[in-house]
């Protein structure tokens, strides 16, 4: 039992819980993405730039008003928030009755003029943030070296999806949601304010985006480019789960992160294609996803 | 109106006639560098700070230098195409260009079109090699230079086991395979290697397992930009830097300051300018600084710009101005036959093949208590002379050394 498929073994279980970890942040951000296609049918490319915003905050708050990641991880995704539910208001509840097209092309214009507004201002070799002290070190497992903060990225991240999940499968509001994506005039007839709540439900997928971007602060270089770096893997993520899927996105975060993790063993030079390459047999099989309908 | 029309054709006449009138006493420059992208920070607005640096300083010696400024956008043919239209309008000399693969296509017009390549953004040691030219000259680092400072140094300093993180496409191999042999030629070996795909890779925990198994003393990156910035922060994170020295093969002060010394402490680097290393290159930081952007020290691409325009304005002066703007394989010939002398990189010279010569140092970063102030990073561990810093001309294939 020492070597596995050539592997020694200790080194395969590091890089399963490895893998586990990238899935989280896989499913956290997807999360947020099936949030807005789901309930609002907007294909949110202003994402990564979002996710973006979130780390760039935190960083603000640390270094100009001298608040800390706790508070951080509170504010940024408020005051990122915000902003979404201004973009929302603004420009993109002009567009849901058009075609997803349109919305698709504004909200990727959003994304590239909020990422080149940060590198005129900010340079692109990016800002240094640190771990909280509190969870700084590492544990050791015998078969490898756990970053504390890697095992609280875990935690949050599993805490976020399930009450994701439970408030919009579970929850009185969740059901006003669920139903005015299907029949709109209907719900409002009912006295629901369809409007207001797709805007909120706008902010509430924001706000996670940013969320992520606070976490992936003190492990990945904070700087303009680096949610675009990440999103298109993010939404291969999603295109597996099935559209607009909060459980398949979850649960695609996780399992991608696994595959990727084990493909960072055996061939590394394939570990970006492997999720691609997943994707395509997937669609193959099942066009609307693991997790869609179709 | 037949006056009028008259008058419009003159007008047109004089209009036409005076960008060839400008051309005729004026020297151009342009500085093609990464505007919006990744290396915007260690190039960029710094490049065009200092070329208009040198070029304030050597005013009074009547030269009208006029110098513009273009975003390649680190595409070759963006690049070429601006290259082009530069020197079909009479720019005579472009400097900078960051990113090897625009480089070595400006290398490839500016010799068509006889005109001057001052090139002292760009890695790859092939401008002064195979693909080396009589109008180019190659001024700040290649590959070959900081594979030997770091990869030599380390080793012989006893980091005699090394693993590789490699950025999988042409610099990240070939930064790699020249680091190697350097190691291998100290009496070190290579413990083991991996390659992750470009530039779609954020996470490198994974690797950072594999490197913790190999049981390797160095830790060398085979890497830029962020994801070094990205490798050296998860480095930190999953406790490398206790137990392995780590070595960014190229790396520079904006990423230093990207991590902050917190993260950064106990990095070695190689860089033949820094702005603190000594009085000379203090006294040039003072000068230029007010022009920099966000009032940053310059960088060593930077100040290669400076240096190298610099070179070139005296060279262009000793010569005469009509003569420099007829061919720009005289005008880089000159420069070569003058000795360099300036505050950024001290006295040094250009060879045969292009490359310029000067002593490169081998520095390691402070730690949050060593230094004393802003931008305050870095400590010398090393200096690798002049004469041995580079590659010999010799070991090159440039054709202009074999004639």
């Amino acid at each position: 039992m020492d070597e596995i498929f050539g592997i020694p073994a200790p080194l395969l279980f590091g890089q399963l819980l490895l893998g586990l970890i990238n899935g989280a942040f896989y499913a956290l951000l997807s999360l947020g993405l099936a949030v807005i296609f789901g309930m609002l049918n907007v294909i949110n490319f202003s994402h990564g730039a979002q996710f973006m915003l979130g780390a760039f905050v935190a960083w603000m708050l640390l270094e100009w008003l001298g608040i800390g990641y706790w508070w951080a991880l509170l504010l940024a995704p408020v005051i990122v928030g915000a902003f979404g539910i201004l973009l929302e208001r603004t420009m993109i509840a002009r567009l849901y009755k058009l075609d997803h097209l349109y919305g698709l092309l504004l909200t990727f214009g959003l994304g590239l003029i909020i990422e080149g507004l940060a590198r005129n201002e900010f340079g692109s070799s990016g800002l240094p943030y640190r771990i909280p002290p509190e969870l700084t070190g590492a544990w050791d497992l015998g078969f490898m070296f756990m970053p504390v903060y890697r095992g609280w990225v875990v935690v949050v991240a599993v805490v976020m999806c399930l009450a994701t999940w439970l408030v919009i499968e579970k929850t009185k509001i969740g059901s006003y949601l669920r139903a005015a994506t299907e029949n709109p005039a209907l719900v409002q007839a009912f006295g629901v304010n369809v409007p207001r709540m797709m805007t909120l439900t706008y902010g509430a997928g924001v706000a996670l985006a940013a969320f992520a971007g606070v976490l992936a602060a003190p492990i990945y270089s904070v700087n303009p480019q680096m949610g675009s770096n990440l999103i298109i893997i993010v939404f291969a993520v999603v295109v597996i789960g099935g559209m607009g899927s909060i459980l398949g996105s979850v649960v695609t975060g996780f399992g991608l992160g696994i595959v990727e993790g084990l493909t960072k063993v055996w061939y590394p030079e394939a570990s970006s294609t492997v999720i691609f390459v997943v994707m395509a047999i997937v669609l193959l099989a099942r066009p609307a996803g693991l997790f869609g309908r179709s | 109106m037949l006056t009028e029309r008259r008058t419009l054709l003159t007008g047109a006449a004089a209009l036409a006639a005076m960008p060839a009138r400008a051309q005729a006493n004026t020297l151009r420059i342009g500085v093609m560098t990464d505007m919006s992208g990744t290396y915007r920070d260690p190039t960029g607005p710094g490049s065009v700070a200092c070329t208009e640096q040198a070029v304030a300083e050597f005013q009074g010696r009547g030269l009208t230098v006029e110098v513009l400024r273009a975003d390649h956008q680190n595409r070759p043919d963006v690049g070429s195409n601006i290259a082009r239209q530069w020197f079909d309008q009479g720019v005579d000399a472009i400097v900078d260009v960051p990113t090897s693969s625009v480089a070595l296509a400006i290398n490839q017009i500016a010799r068509e079109k006889n005109k001057v390549f001052l090139n002292s953004g760009a890695a790859t040691s092939d401008l002064t090699g195979p693909a080396c030219s009589p109008n180019t000259v190659h001024w700040t680092y290649d590959t070959y230079m900081l594979a030997k400072s770091t990869g030599g140094a380390l080793t012989r300093a006893g980091g005699d086991s090394w693993f590789f993180i490699t950025a999988d496409y042409a610099f990240g191999h070939a930064l790699q395979r020249d680091t190697a042999a350097f190691v291998e030629a100290a009496g070190g070996r290579v413990a083991g290697a991996v390659r992750y795909p470009f530039p779609a890779t954020t996470d490198f925990s994974s690797f950072m397992v594999q490197a913790q198994a190999s049981r390797a003393k160095v830790l060398g990156l085979a890497n830029a930009g962020t994801d070094t910035l990205n490798t050296i922060k998860q480095a930190r994170e999953f406790g490398l830097t206790s137990r392995m020295k780590i070595a960014g093969l190229l790396l520079s002060m904006a990423e230093v300051h990207a991590l902050g010394l917190e993260t950064a402490q106990g990095l070695v680097l190689t860089e033949p300018f820094y702005w603190n290393a000594n009085d000379r290159t203090r006294a040039f930081t003072t000068r230029v600084r007010p022009r920099m952007p966000n009032g940053w020290p310059p960088m060593q691409i930077q100040a290669g710009c400076y240096a190298v325009t610099t070179h070139y304005l005296k060279a262009v002066a000793d010569m005469g101005l009509a003569a420099a703007k007829a061919s720009g394989t005289e005008a880089v010939a000159r420069m070569k036959a003058m000795p360099t002398d300036d505050d950024a990189f001290g006295v040094g010279r250009i060879r045969a093949d292009g490359r310029k010569i000067h002593p490169t140092y081998l520095w390691e970063v402070k730690t949050p208590r060593e230094s004393t102030g802003p931008w305050d990073y870095y400590k010398l561990a090393a200096t690798t002379p002049a004469e041995e810093a580079f590659r010999p001309q010799a070991e090159g294939g440039c054709a202009l050394v074999r004639s």
